[in-house]
């Protein structure tokens, strides 16, 4: 790893100041960014820890909404989001594991947009805000491609906010080494439209299988999936498992999902 | 260079740190507490685990100074007062929870962390607990079993062929 300045500063307006340049990036539990930085696929001159700043952390209920600060973590939300939200809470509690979910945190996972992270399948089937520095951001805009998102340098996420499904469910496939997700899919049902979003699976990164919440569209049942698989077209194809395994779990794991979620 | 302090198993320890100088490097070529093990270096492995204001982390995946002002609780703070091993360690020792050794330190903060949390967890919250802690020796069976053990619990039905007289 190279060396870099480390700062960590107790308010977001320095934060924002401290992050003004090219070279520097912001850091919350380091469990992704740590790993990149030694393998030196990184060099930012300087750190600035957003750990230390009180208003981005903890659950709060606003209405019929939850909002996440960026910096809770996957231990937190785990432990404080299942009177609200059960199954947001029980996907934070699947994440990797304890040591991983005690640092890592909701907005450093949605940021960094891996293919096979848990939490931007919850963020997009429960259409959930990204609020930021500067603006607030529609999940479906939020999510571009592998690793992509729509934050401009410099632009931190300080919050998600949920609006809290009727039903709701995440069901993972779990990649045995990593504990990422090799598929998972997370549904939410809301009076009679349901919405089913999938990890994992896509080249594209996080996506809503459409077919599916077509049929699940006011007959929220497994059986209304019967025989209904993705095309493998675009799915990740590796070592792990090739696009045409991907597919027809995508298929399983939401019948599993919905059938969690329905129960 | 920047000079942190950690409270480290209760002391307040000093020593100078690089931004880039992560919390087992800190312990481990800092303070010279080489009881930490560093087994992947990738976050994997959980040799490096420690207990952060409690809660279990893998110091080579913090930075030391994101650490600093916290208090930090590593293999050699789980001793007790008089050198002798501490209830984790002393069932690790009764139930062979260990061959090598190497994942050992990670193991025992693990199950700390874990009996902290969970004073009598089912075999089954122990399995789920030590997922970020791998052993290349045992076969787990025997640290599962330490850490109930640990705990209080009779564990002599786990294992009948072992524990059976003769
Ligand atoms: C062993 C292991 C197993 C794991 N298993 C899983 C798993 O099963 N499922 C899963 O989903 N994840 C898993 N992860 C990843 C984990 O969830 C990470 O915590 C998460 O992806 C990143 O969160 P972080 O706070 O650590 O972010 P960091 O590593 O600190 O940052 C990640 C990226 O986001 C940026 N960033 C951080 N916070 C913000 C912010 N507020 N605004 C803008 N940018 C920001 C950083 O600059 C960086 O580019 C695993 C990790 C490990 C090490
Ligand atoms: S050395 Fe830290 S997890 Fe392996
Ligand atoms: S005892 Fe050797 S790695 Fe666990």
């Amino acid at each position: 790893m190279y060396d870099f300045e480390f700062l960590r500063p107790d308010t977001l307006d320095e934060a924002i100041a401290a992050l003004d340049r090219d070279d520097a990036m912001p850091v919350a539990g380091g469990q992704t960014l740590l790993p990149t930085l030694r393998q030196r696929l990184n060099a930012p001159s300087r750190l600035v820890s957003l750990t230390a700043i009180p208003g981005l952390r903890g659950i709060r209920r606003e209405g019929d909404m939850l909002v996440i600060g960026a910096t809770t973590s996957h231990a937190e939300v785990a432990r404080e989001a299942g009177a609200h939200f059960p199954a947001l809470a029980a996907l934070a509690g699947s994440i990797g594991d304890p040591a991983v979910r005690n640092l890592g945190t909701i907005g450093g996972s949605i940021a960094n947009n891996d293919p096979s992270a848990c939490y931007p399948a919850a963020v997009l089937a429960s259409a959930a805000v990204v609020v930021t520095t500067r603006r607030e951001i529609a999940a479906a805009d939020f999510f571009q491609g592998m690793f992509g998102t729509a934050l401009q340098p410099g632009e931190l996420v300080t919050a998600l906010r949920f609006s809290i499904p009727e039903r709701a469910a995440y069901a993972k496939f779990a990649q045995p080494a990593s504990r990422f997700a090799l598929v998972g899919v997370f549904v939410a049902q809301s009076g009679t439209a349901a919405r089913v979003a999938v990890t994992g699976a896509s080249e594209g990164g996080v996506f809503r299988w459409e077919a599916a919440e077509t049929a699940l569209s006011g007959d929220f049942r497994p059986e209304a999936l019967a025989g209904l698989t993705p095309p493998a077209t675009g799915m990740i194809d590796d070592l792990h498992g090739s696009a045409d395994y991907r597919a027809h779990l995508v298929g399983v794991m939401t019948r599993r999902a919905v059938a969690r979620a329905a129960a | 260079m920047a000079r942190i302090t950690i409270s480290v198993n209760g002391q307040n320890r000093s020593a100078e740190t690089e931004g880039r100088t992560l919390l087992v490097q800190f312990l481990r070529d800092g303070l010279g507490m080489t009881g930490t093990h560093i087994g992947c270096d990738t976050a994997q492995c959980g040799a490096c685990m420690v207990l952060i204001d409690g809660r279990a982390a893998k110091s080579c995946n913090i930075l030391a100074q994101e650490a600093a002002g916290r208090c930090v609780t590593t293999i050699e703070g789980m001793a007790n007062p008089d050198g002798s091993l501490g209830p984790i360690q002393q069932a690790f020792r009764d139930h062979h929870g260990l061959q090598c050794g190497f994942c050992t330190p990670g193991m025992v903060m693990a199950a700390a962390a874990l009996l902290a949390e969970n004073p009598e967890p089912t075999e089954a919250e122990v399995r789920g607990y030590l997922e970020g802690n791998l052993c290349r020796c045992t076969g787990y069976h025997n640290i599962v079993k330490a850490v109930l053990a640990a705990s209080g619990q009779d564990v002599s039905a786990l294992d009948p062929a072992l524990s059976a007289p003769g």
